[in-house]
């Protein structure tokens, strides 16, 4: 059945009633702004993600661990899942050997720990690719180490991003590193907490993914 | 509406937003113009990416092919992230008669669903509905406790959702853009549902329209940007969920099976036709609908069709037909607001005044590729028309009928049924302008 259709639909688009259509080119040009300097690339993704109630902290990259912990305290957050390969993570859980803080890590299949996935983690903490200043959004490429949901299930979700990683636009991000030859099973863009607005327009956070979303810049 | 328009001005402000405009639509148009090449290279690239590629030549054969694969999951509930594709092909009632439960994970789609309406925006589907009616629905149906709230009422539905993410057995989607360069699924969203349904069930299905392909990677940062800032005024939404295949063998999540869905529906139909074929560039953002007059005061589901608006009028004619879709294109005042904001430049006025055309034109000089046109074609009215064509074709014809109408202006009739309830019934005039003239232009020699 769907081979057949395969091929109906395909012969009915190459047997045009009109004549065949040419290509047209497509000017980028309008995708290439400016290039902006480091500092107004910071300014602006913390602009961008702090009006959609994103939260931006800032801290020498030597002393992250310490706004990690100070972060974990300051909420009573005490069940946290992180990377197990990941530097992020090993140097989070040495960080936090001495504290209250209980660590998890994602290191078998959703199946075996999914009701302890979603009931349990009171916060996430990953690492990310990258940022793209002009919207303030995080690149995720989840993998074995920092699975999809660590993004999306915990109520709570910290990401790590270096201040030299940020990109202008997504366009650049994704030529810079090649994106296009080596996609991953997932890519995620994320930017900003989980909302809707489907009751009255009324901006409401929270819905499915992580009502927070807390962003730890680390500056080299 | 306004708040929406707004948004969307002002999302606009830090581009040329001409340029992007004009980005956009080429884009689109490249994709359109090699359609049958992209997706069969789309196809190639998913399947080696291990993504199983289908092909529907309509709704019920979509329904089929998904029905199918629920059934070899052993599937009893299906999650659902979002899909017009799937709302105009009645999916959930497919599934419905298989015994197959099909729960909508959207908030705007759930309250629509505990309903039981349609969708009357494509991105807003609850947007008929205020906070108390939602309220009071989700009270009836589920327990929720009655609140104003919209932050509390948000959270009981995330609190239900859950539970619901977590027992599907399949999770299903449509997808905004399909790269066929990387064989990769683009979805855009806001609230994480769609990340659920496409990540913790162990089977997902996307299902799309044929034309929602696009040639290359680089060309989704245009559109993506487009798309969110035409839709609802927002630099970027905060999900965009790229998928290029299901769970690797290391993975500890995602579904272990992803299948695509292609859906022709009457789109290769539309595809025939060089003015038609911008049709398929629309990429869902609901501008036309945010700015449209008649839109914003008679809502979505008076349109009776699964796409309303401005849209709705140029679509749904070539998915259903004219004969069901007769008076969707003149339920316009062609005031060129959806033109004036389409992001990817569909000449929406123009469309409307074509479709019109179809739909009295039983011309068989050209073949038409639209469904049941000439429905609205009254032999009545062709008989009045050619009558007239034919009179003024003949001078001395002409003359003698209209010496005669003037003579016989007493009998015309006072009473014009509706035309008169509120107008004086007209009457021939004693003396044609052609005599005014002959009578002035003598005079004056």
């Amino acid at each position: 059945m769907s081979q057949e259709a395969r091929a109906r639909i395909l012969h009915h688009l190459r047997q045009r009633t009109d004549r065949a259509l040419s290509v047209p080119t497509s000017n980028f040009r309008v995708m290439t702004p400016d290039t902006p300097t480091r500092e107004q690339m910071l300014e602006r993704f913390e602009r961008c993600l702090t009006s959609v109630h994103g939260e931006v902290i800032h801290t020498p990259a030597a002393q992250w661990t310490d706004a990690l912990r100070d972060l974990l305290q300051a909420r009573q957050l005490k069940r946290l899942l992180l990377p197990a390969r990941h530097a992020v993570g090993v140097e989070a859980r040495a960080a936090l050997a001495d504290t209250e803080v209980e660590p998890m890590t994602y290191d078998r299949p959703i199946e075996d720990w999914q009701s302890e996935l979603f009931e349990k983690v009171e916060v996430s903490l990953t690492s990310t690719e990258g940022g793209i200043a002009e919207t303030g959004s995080l690149i995720l490429w989840p993998d074995a180490d920092q699975p999809r949901l660590m993004s999306l299930v915990p109520p709570i979700h910290i990401a790590v991003l270096d201040a030299d990683r940020l990109y202008p636009t997504f366009q650049e991000a994704m030529q810079r590193e090649h994106w296009a030859t080596r996609m991953p099973t997932n890519v995620l863009l994320i930017s900003g907490p989980s909302k809707t607005a489907d009751i009255e327009q009324t901006l409401a956070y929270g819905v499915h993914g992580p009502r927070e979303l807390i962003v730890l810049v680390r500056h080299p | 509406m306004d708040g929406l328009m707004q948004k969307r001005a002002t999302a606009l402000q830090d581009h040329d937003t001409e340029a992007l405009r004009d980005l956009g639509a080429a884009i689109r148009q490249r994709a359109l113009s090699q359609l049958p090449d992209l997706l069969e290279q789309l196809e190639a690239n998913c399947t080696r990416n291990g993504i199983q590629v289908h092909w529907a030549q309509d709704g019920d054969q979509a329904c089929q092919i998904i029905t199918d694969i629920c059934q070899q999951q052993g599937a009893r509930s299906v999650i659902k992230g979002k899909s017009m594709v799937s709302e105009e092909m009645e999916l959930n009632h497919h599934l419905a008669e298989v015994g197959i439960t099909a729960l909508e994970s959207d908030l705007g789609e759930y309250i629509v669903q505990l309903a039981e309406e349609t969708p009357s925006h494509i991105i807003m589907p609850a947007i008929h509905k205020n906070t108390e009616e939602i309220s009071e629905l989700l009270h009836d149906k589920t327990g929720t406790q009655r609140s104003q709230d919209v932050d509390y009422l948000t959270a009981s539905a995330r609190a239900q959702m859950r539970q619901a993410f977590q027992r599907a057995d399949v999770g299903l989607s449509g997808a905004n853009f399909a790269i066929a360069e990387t064989g990769t699924l683009c979805l855009v969203e806001n609230e994480g549902n769609g990340r659920m349904s496409t990540t913790v069930p162990p089977c997902h299905i996307a299902v799309t329209g044929i034309e929602k392909v696009v040639q290359h990677l680089a060309d989704v940062p245009p559109l993506l940007s487009l798309l969110t800032r035409s839709a609802t005024g927002q630099h970027i939404t905060t999900y965009l969920n790229m998928i290029t295949g299901p769970r690797k063998a290391e993975e500890q999540d995602g579904p272990q099976a992803v299948h695509l869905v292609l859906v022709d529906n009457g789109r290769s139909d539309i595809y025939q036709d060089d003015q038609l074929l911008d049709t398929l560039r629309c990429i869902r953002c609901g501008a036309c609908m945010n700015h449209c007059p008649v839109y914003t005061r008679v809502g979505g589901h008076t349109y009776g069709t699964t796409y309303p608006g401005p849209i709705g009028k140029i679509l749904m004619p070539h998915l259903l037909g004219l004969e069901d879709t007769r008076d969707l294109p003149s339920a316009s005042s062609l005031c060129g607001a959806c033109g004036e904001v389409c992001p990817v430049r569909i000449p929406i006025p123009e469309l409307l005044v074509r479709l019109r055309r179809e739909a009295v034109d039983g011309d068989s000089s050209r073949p038409s590729v639209v469904r049941g046109h000439g429905v609205k074609r009254h032999w009545t009215e062709v008989g009045v028309w050619r009558a007239w064509a034919w009179l003024n074709s003949h001078p001395r014809c002409y003359r003698a009928a209209l010496r005669l109408v003037m003579a016989l202006r007493f009998l015309s009739p006072r009473r014009l049924g509706g035309w008169t309830r509120y107008r004086k019934a007209p009457r021939p005039a004693a003396r044609s302008l052609h005599q005014h003239l002959l009578q002035r232009n003598r005079s004056s020699s």
